[in-house]
């Protein structure tokens, strides 16, 4: 069939769709290939990298999400080499800013807090940041706490794609990265926000957590964002 | 066999970490057979001994006094445990690092007085400018993330150190 590509995953063959990501083939196929950034139903992105394999022929390492499938392709999704660089990415993340998971309203039901345990990260090898971060408690239902934001786009994506009330954008570059709402004013302020939530319940983290919540009581039901992406004809599958 | 001579120490932190020690329950008879407790809060010994195998950090380096102890710990002991995330990622003593020193101290001491307020500068040691995580300072051998690590984790990987292994890898640590 032309829509359908063979491609060989860690020594097995797999078929895929013609144009579904690594990623999809890969975790159809029964892999375990970490991610933070990814959901499904939304544009895939490469934010957190994590999700990197190894294609014969490329000598870098390739992010499985934002890499389609081709005939013939070999990957690797496990190698000493992929750990070692994700343990690394997740103490990046983790150093950038302040994760304090004793004091988070998420903790316990973090992603990034399991994705670390998964992936064997004890400590971090990088210096912490200690970076002084905004908390934005302007909106009546919801709170934004950029110190446990890791610019993983998710609400960006959600809210545009799904809601399409385009409210939040990542402003500046590099380290200096920020979630903005609107053209950077207070969330509460924001005139096209919708109050739907529906990034809070994308949002890995605590970093977007409906108001009044206390350490640990904060859940979120990103399968629920999935289902509302993918019946409305999402980007992937 | 000779007995394992272990120490335990808390920094900066809640002695949360302790407390979850203490939770190991009958454990730490199977502790006892295995080492000797030489130092710690748990035990009336003022001053950290020669010739330690294992040491249990618990707590931020936050103070000049826990950098003087880090340092001497590191010196006297050959396997040095960052137990509980205060010591692995300096956690809720870090949150003060955005502020500065002088700051906090102005707010502990004498904004939230009633009473005629002062910053001590006598007897209570220094603060460092910013809380750390203990391997930042010295070289850590073992990290027990967790806040507090269960009970169950503390006493596998401390069975294990005194019985001359290194922690299982298998065994699932967690952040918070």
């Amino acid at each position: 069939m032309p829509n359908q590509v063979k491609l060989k995953i860690d020594g097995e063959y797999v078929e895929a769709k013609a144009g579904e990501s690594v990623l999809d083939a890969a975790r159809a196929a029964g892999k375990f290939i970490p991610s933070l950034c990814h959901v499904k139903g939304l544009t895939p992105v490469g934010a957190c990298r994590l999700c990197m394999v190894e294609v014969a022929g490329i000598p870098r390492p390739m992010p499985a999400c934002t890499t389609t499938v081709q005939d013939g392709m070999v990957i690797s999704t496990v190698s000493e080499k992929l750990t070692r660089y994700r343990q690394m990415i997740m103490q990046l993340l983790l150093s950038e800013r302040n994760h304090v998971c004793a004091v988070c309203v998420s903790n316990g039901s973090c992603e990034l807090q399991d994705m670390a345990s998964k992936l064997g990260v004890t400590h971090s090898e990088f210096p912490y940041r200690y970076p002084r971060l905004p908390v934005d408690a302007s909106h009546p239902r919801f709170v934004l706490d950029h110190n446990r934001c890791i610019l993983c786009t998710r609400c960006v994506r959600v809210c545009a794609e799904v809601e399409g009330a385009n409210t939040w954008n990542i402003m500046s570059r590099g380290v200096t990265s920020m979630l903005a709402a609107d053209l950077n004013g207070n969330w509460g302020d924001s005139e096209t926000c919708t109050m739907c939530g529906k990034c809070v319940e994308a949002c890995p983290t605590g970093a977007l957590a409906v108001k009044g919540k206390a350490v640990e009581e904060m859940t979120k039901n990103t399968d629920a964002v999935s289902r509302l992406a993918t019946a409305r004809g999402g980007t992937q599958q | 066999m000779k007995k394992v001579r272990l120490a335990t120490t808390w920094l900066d932190g809640c002695s949360g970490c302790h407390m979850s020690l203490l939770d190991i329950d009958e454990g730490i008879l199977k502790v006892a057979e295995l080492a000797d407790i030489v130092y710690g809060p748990l035990v009336d010994i003022k001053e950290y001994p020669e010739n330690v195998d294992v040491a249990l950090v618990e707590g931020a380096v936050s103070s000049v006094e826990d950098l003087e102890k880090v340092r001497t710990i590191r010196e006297r002991t050959r396997i040095v445990v960052s137990l509980g995330d205060c010591a692995v990622t300096s956690n809720v003593p870090s949150m003060r690092n955005q502020c500065g020193v002088p700051a906090i101290l102005e707010r502990a001491y004498l904004e939230n007085v009633t009473a005629e307020g002062q910053i001590p500068r006598e007897v209570v040691p220094q603060l460092l400018p910013v809380a750390r995580p203990v391997h930042d300072i010295i070289k850590v051998d073992v990290f027990i993330p967790g806040c507090p690590p269960s009970a169950q984790l503390i006493l596998n990987c401390v069975a294990d150190l005194c019985s001359g292994r290194m922690p299982e890898p298998s065994l699932r640590y967690k952040f918070g």
